[in-house]
């Protein structure tokens, strides 16, 4: 099947031939807006708000912080990358605390306060915080727990076998 | 028995899915609970809507407590709030501020002549750096402050009837049997 077998010239439909050449118009239309998107989304990423740091060093403090905190409206997203209106308004709070010449966890702080912890995409370890930082480990040693056993049960059961009957195949395999 | 394990084991995954399910369906997955309840709400000076030149600010609004309503003429579940506080916002026993969030003062002028006004004032916030020390992240929603000017109770989302006879009265009537 060639690549461009929706459009008309490549592959003739006789029942509908307007419909397929629209479709395949729309396609090609489609993708080509798909690959724009694309690029409006790396340039919205630089231009989204010129912000005026005084040298690169703030600019890559600023940037990895803001990428490290949550945007509460889109919440799947970091400061860094959303477009909402608020995420704008906090990363413009971000930069004037930064000129206020506060460190990284006052700003952190700053924003838990307002908003709670969910703004940290890395979670403090607290009380409230212990199941979710420990959760896997203890599912990872029930985990162990199960294999070592099965592996003491089985080992013995196999050395029963073969005390038993050294020319067994191994049926309950 | 061991091979029931397999079994109870996948019973185990089912009741954990049920449950997960259950949850999400009983909360608001997107709502961040406010960590500044019971604390005292953020020192705020405001302008009027109808008169930019006087200011309101948290200390002037100590002494009873007060309902503060984020609202917005842009926003839509806004819209679907504004009906309920007019026909019920003089029966919750606290005066309504108004908190008029990133919004053109015509807009909302427009909004509020049109909609009718349920509010006592309407505070202005055009830039919404106040609301940020509010933990304010959308609109709208709604802060309960006490007499001592602190936060005892927030709704983020729209004020429904059911909302105000299950969660908001009782946080009033809370507030109200422990003023002298």
């Amino acid at each position: 099947m060639s690549p461009r077998s929706s459009s008309v010239g490549a592959h003739p439909v006789r029942d509908n031939p307007t419909k397929r050449q629209t479709w395949g118009r729309a396609q090609g239309a489609l993708l080509q807006m798909l690959c724009l998107l694309l690029f409006t989304g790396l340039a919205f990423a630089q231009a989204i708000d010129p912000l005026p740091f005084k040298d690169h060093a703030q600019e890559v403090r600023f940037q990895s912080l803001t990428r490290e905190l949550r945007c509460l409206v889109c919440q799947n997203e970091n400061l860094a990358d959303s477009n909402a209106d608020l995420a704008r308004d906090l990363r413009h709070e971000v930069f004037d605390l930064m000129q206020q010449g506060k460190s990284d966890d006052e700003i952190k702080q700053y924003l838990v306060d307002r908003y709670s912890d969910f703004v940290l995409y890395d979670p403090p370890m607290k009380a409230s915080t212990m199941l979710l930082w420990f959760g896997p480990f203890l599912i990872l040693l029930a985990g162990a727990a199960v294999v070592v056993v099965t592996v003491r049960r089985r080992g013995r059961a196999a050395a029963a076998v073969a005390n038993d009957k050294p020319t067994d195949e191994g049926d309950d395999w | 028995m061991s091979r029931l394990l397999p079994f109870f084991g996948f019973l185990l995954l089912v009741l954990l899915f049920g449950f997960g399910i259950w949850w999400n369906t009983q909360h608001d997955q997107r709502e961040v609970p406010s960590p500044l309840i019971n604390k005292p709400a953020p020192a705020f000076v405001l302008p009027k809507l109808d008169d930019p030149a006087q200011t309101v600010s948290r200390d002037a609004l100590l002494g009873k407590p007060y309902l503060i309503n984020v609202f917005a003429s842009w926003c839509i579940a806004c819209g679907e709030e504004h009906p309920v506080l007019m026909t019920q916002g003089k029966s919750i026993g606290v005066p309504l501020v108004g908190y008029n969030y990133k919004d053109a003062t015509d807009d909302a002028k427009d909004w509020l002549s049109k909609h009718g006004n349920p509010y006592d004032m309407v505070i202005v916030d055009r830039e919404g750096r106040t609301a940020i020390d509010f933990g304010v992240y959308g609109a709208p929603e709604s802060f309960l402050v006490d007499g001592k000017g602190v936060i005892r109770y927030k709704r983020i989302g729209p004020l429904t009837p059911e909302v105000i006879e299950k969660e908001l009265k009782p946080a009033i009537a809370a507030l109200s049997k422990e003023a002298p």
